[in-house]
């Protein structure tokens, strides 16, 4: 255990330098002299433009601009906005829980939904509420997910009036915020109107978030749950004359559940992408909106910074869900 | 009778290839519906100038945000509605065919190309080559597809080419790690031993002996890459960083279509209702098309 856990640190090391390279050469690539950049639409004198170029360190040669930008990252300085001027960290920590709370509830919804839905459409296989799920989830997993929100929208919130249009919460209420997570937050300050705010403004982003992670989720708990069905131990379970529920929940579903827990740990770039959009249309606090934002401003050092931060994110849930079989299944860690 | 009477009539009696093919994947009548939209979607993108009632950026002055013809309002001439600056709407979807269609089959060509150039090099060569190209691929897997293409599409600038650009190299890890795995697979077999010890170089031995057996996978992964370029391209239209107005793009017209949704619902539902359909279409034929070409996976 303790070699398979060097090796998969060892592959990290230089996967991570990489992605800083990358993002380091970012804010070489964009068109336009990051100072002129800066600066804006005034201009810039060129005996200053030559200073500044000076004190912020771009006259040197790129290996030894990488090497100090190394250097910031690993001392946790990631730049400062150029639109708001604060720090690109301080700004991430702030709108990072918003995201984590709305891809934790799209995933939640994604599982507690999708994983019956699978386990009932391979028990009837062949019904018409098996053909009916596979054909609403093939649907589902193709869903524009920008146009799924927006939709949703002018349903529930424009002509039902069920829920409101964006935000996390009313904009009448306030909540101290303790961890950053909305509902756990309003739990905390036992407001109860708060509670419901907060929740009603989460379901929607929840729901199409999690829309294409629960079709997902269904299909795969089904073909997972054919393949264990058919086999011996299921047989035995049966001659043995368990009640059918005990066989298919007990038996069936924690072997055929392997699979589908390595298919949502594989989700969680792509949650990151739907997440993306759909913070954009919900105008949902989070870093995906920021990001967005960031690029249309052309606010590149943020940019530079929550691409490098979501990348490490991704490689250490990926580390994270690795290790976790190697400890679980002995045989993957050759 | 003599042998060659007996070899003509089991060969008039045995299926050819593509007929079993066929006959496997119209089984699946999930497919064939995705084929037919397929069609439907091509002949509409090339006959688009016969079809389309109206020109995709002609502005009718006196029909601003005009409901569909079935609505209180709706007049036959624009049967799909008209958008904010008095253009059709079914003009508009029926010419954003041609651009969804150019997208897929630019960005899969692309990516395909580039996919199996490399994953092949990494298979033939091993050792440092392979384990630099497969890293790399290993990073690019490491950001999330949709972050990684705003990057890249901020890098070059937005626009529909820049955006077929980004998404051919966020696809382009799946192409190589498959073309490595079946080269691999392929490489081990004997008659690829055979052929080297027939004299083949090595340009003929990567791409006359051991392409061709590697590319059912690889056809079924770009008829699904087909649909994941549409939909990608699409995000970054909406986002507005790839198609520009008043490109007839789905994307584009979706996020012109931000600021009416509320009082026109259909500047909103159609465009979004056209990318839904044609990715939906595309995978529904992928998935056909793996179960009918490897009929292992098949459930």
């Amino acid at each position: 255990m303790l070699r398979f856990l060097i090796r998969r640190i060892s592959v990290i090391v230089p996967t991570f330098v990489a992605v800083t390279f990358l993002s380091f050469m970012l804010i070489h690539l964009v068109p336009g002299d990051p100072i002129e950049t800066r600066s804006g639409e005034r201009g810039i004198a060129p005996e200053r433009l030559t200073e500044l170029r000076h004190q912020f360190g771009f006259d040197q040669p790129l290996w030894r601009q990488f090497l100090h930008y190394e250097q910031q990252v690993a001392s946790g300085d990631l730049g400062t906005s150029i639109v708001t001027q604060d720090s690109v960290w301080q700004e991430f920590l702030q709108l990072f829980p918003a995201t984590v709370e709305l891809s934790v509830c799209a995933i939640l919804f994604a599982v507690l939904i999708g994983v019956p839905l699978g386990v009932i459409a391979a028990v009837r296989r062949g019904t018409a509420f098996d053909y009916g799920l596979m054909g609403v989830s093939v649907t589902g997993a193709s869903m524009p997910i920008f146009w799924w929100g927006l939709m949703a929208i002018l349903l529930f919130s424009v002509m039902l009036g069920w829920t409101p249009v964006s935000g996390r919460i009313s904009d009448a209420m306030f909540v101290e915020p303790v961890t950053g997570f909305m509902l756990i937050d309003c739990w905390y300050s036992d407001d109860a109107g708060a509670c419901r705010s907060a929740a009603s403004h989460l379901v929607l982003p929840m729901i199409v978030l999690g829309t294409v992670p629960l079709a997902v989720v269904a299909r795969m708990t089904r073909s997972a749950m054919l393949e264990v069905l058919n086999e011996d131990y299921i047989r035995t379970a049966r001659a043995k004359g368990l009640s059918a529920p005990r066989v298919v929940v007990v038996h069936a579903l924690r072997n055929a559940l392997i699979p589908v827990v390595t298919v949502i740990g594989l989700q969680v770039g792509a949650l990151l992408s739907g997440a993306i959009l759909t913070e954009t249309i919900f105008a949902w606090p989070g870093v995906g909106h920021w990001l967005v934002e960031s690029v249309q401003r052309r606010d590149y050092p943020v940019v530079q910074g929550g691409v490098l931060l979501i990348a490490s994110l991704v490689m250490l849930v990926n580390l994270g869900v690795d290790l976790t079989y190697g400890f679980l299944n002995p045989r993957i860690r050759r | 009778m003599s042998d060659t009477a007996i070899a003509a009539q089991t060969a008039a009696r045995m299926p050819s290839g593509l007929r079993l093919f066929w006959r496997s994947f119209a089984e699946n009548r999930g497919a064939v519906l995705g084929l037919s939209v397929m069609v439907v979607l091509l002949l509409l993108a090339v006959f688009a100038d016969v079809v389309a009632p109206h020109s995709p950026i002609q502005q009718f002055r006196d029909h601003f945000l005009t409901p569909p013809m079935w609505q209180q309002g709706g007049t036959a001439a624009f049967p799909l509605g008209t958008d904010d600056v008095g253009r059709d709407v079914l003009a508009r979807l029926i010419y954003g065919a041609r651009l969804s269609l150019l997208i897929g089959i630019s960005v899969v060509t692309l990516s395909l190309a580039c996919g199996i150039v490399l994953g092949l090099t990494a298979a033939f060569a091993g050792g440092l080559v392979d384990t630099a190209i497969m890293r790399l691929m290993d990073i690019v897997l490491v950001f999330p597809s949709l972050l990684l293409a705003i990057v890249i599409v901020a890098i070059l600038g937005p626009g529909l080419f820049n955006a077929m650009i980004a998404v051919a190299v966020v696809t382009l890890p799946s192409y190589t790690r498959l073309t490595r795995a079946a080269a691999l697979s392929e490489l081990a077999r004997d008659y690829v031993t055979a052929t080297r010890c027939a004299g083949a170089g090595r340009l003929h031995l990567m791409f006359n002996t051991v392409l061709p057996n590697c590319l059912a996978p690889l056809i079924v992964q770009a008829t699904l890459g087909f649909a994941t370029a549409i939909l990608d391209a699409a995000a970054l239209g909406f986002l507005g960083l790839g198609a520009q107005p008043p490109t007839p793009e789905w994307g584009t017209m979706l996020a012109g279509a931000l600021q009416f949704y509320q009082r026109a619902w259909w500047v909103l539902a159609f465009p979004g209702l056209a990318i839904l359909l044609t990715v939906l279409a595309f995978n529904l034929f992928g998935d056909g098309l793996r179960d009918a070409l490897d009929p292992r996976l098949k459930q």
